[in-house]
């Protein structure tokens, strides 16, 4: 069943504040056995100019990619998320994520396209901090694939 | 490591790259409990990443990686090279192939290398990577803008 149409352009509220905690930070560059010390040591940020210790680039997604599940499972727009797989992901900068950060995500569906029975959606997510100052601005392209025949 | 790293300015000068410069590679291995541990740290529980049972009853040829996860490691030849990872202005990938990550206690190895392809503007370069596992590329269009001290 092809997506409806005229959720493209359609934004969804921010979502709740996210507080970035350096445990967190931590936890995650383990996970991916990311020595740097910028993540972990506050005055190895502070050498680079950081306010307190950064993420590493991907960390933002976890908080993009539930903002972006808040819009798909959105019933109206009739996504199956149990077929959805990640096609393409995108970041585009201002600062990095640090340490005591309050994040909210505002999603917007870009686009929703239907190519050899895929239904192919992009979001965009806009990360502010707590004084409204812009973060980064995540891309996520998800496919929807093709139901199998019969 | 250079001598400039160590009061934490930007190990590489925008001065000394040109198109082509290739950034020094590097191997990621990836097993199980690696996967384990990145679902926990990133809050992605698909069982398609640790329960193999369910990863073939979706078509999978068995568990595979987070498309996340293999996106994390190939930024890390760029924010190894810059020292900062903060001066990463974009990134983005397309995922293309999964990792697949077997239970015979090896697992996989992802395998990046990068190369400047393109200098740009306000001291920036894009960095071209190349990210491969088993003899296969795994990610597509995966390119870092980066800016240089």
């Amino acid at each position: 069943m092809a997506l409806d149409q005229s959720f493209v352009g359609r934004s969804y509220p921010p979502t709740e504040p996210y507080e970035v905690g350096r445990e967190k930070i931590r936890e995650f560059a383990e996970a991916v056995g990311d020595t740097n010390p910028v993540y972990t040591d506050p005055e190895a940020a502070k050498a680079f100019g950081h306010a307190d210790v950064i993420a590493p680039p991907t960390f933002v997604f976890a908080i993009t990619f539930k903002a972006a599940g808040d819009v798909v499972a959105d019933p109206g727009l009739g996504l199956d998320y149990s077929r959805v797989v990640h096609g393409d992901q995108k970041f585009a900068y201002v600062r990095p994520v640090r340490a005591g950060d309050r994040l909210t995500v505002t999603s917007t569906i870009e686009a929703i396209k239907s190519l050899a029975g895929n239904e192919i959606i992009d979001i965009r997510g806009e990360v502010h901090d707590e004084s409204g100052e812009h973060v980064v601005t995540a891309w996520t392209k998800l496919v929807a694939r093709a139901a199998e025949e019969g | 490591m250079t001598a400039n790293s160590v009061n934490g300015s930007a190990k590489i000068s925008y001065a000394d790259v040109e198109v082509g410069t290739e950034l020094p590679a590097q191997t990621f291995p990836v097993t199980r409990a690696t996967l384990v541990q990145y679902a926990g740290a990133s809050g992605d529980f698909n069982p398609i990443h640790w329960n193999e049972k369910f990863a073939v009853e979706v078509g999978l040829p068995d568990v595979i990686a987070h498309g996340m996860f293999t996106m994390a490691e190939a930024i890390r030849v760029v924010t190894d090279w810059v020292g900062d990872p903060g001066a990463v202005v974009e990134y983005g990938v397309r995922f293309t192939r999964p990792v697949v990550v077997p239970n015979d206690g090896q697992g996989a190895t992802i395998e990046v290398s990068g190369k400047v392809g393109a200098k740009l503007d306000d001291n920036t370069v894009r960095v071209d990577l190349l990210a491969m596992c088993a003899g296969q590329k795994v990610l597509g269009m995966s390119r870092a803008v980066v800016r240089l001290g």
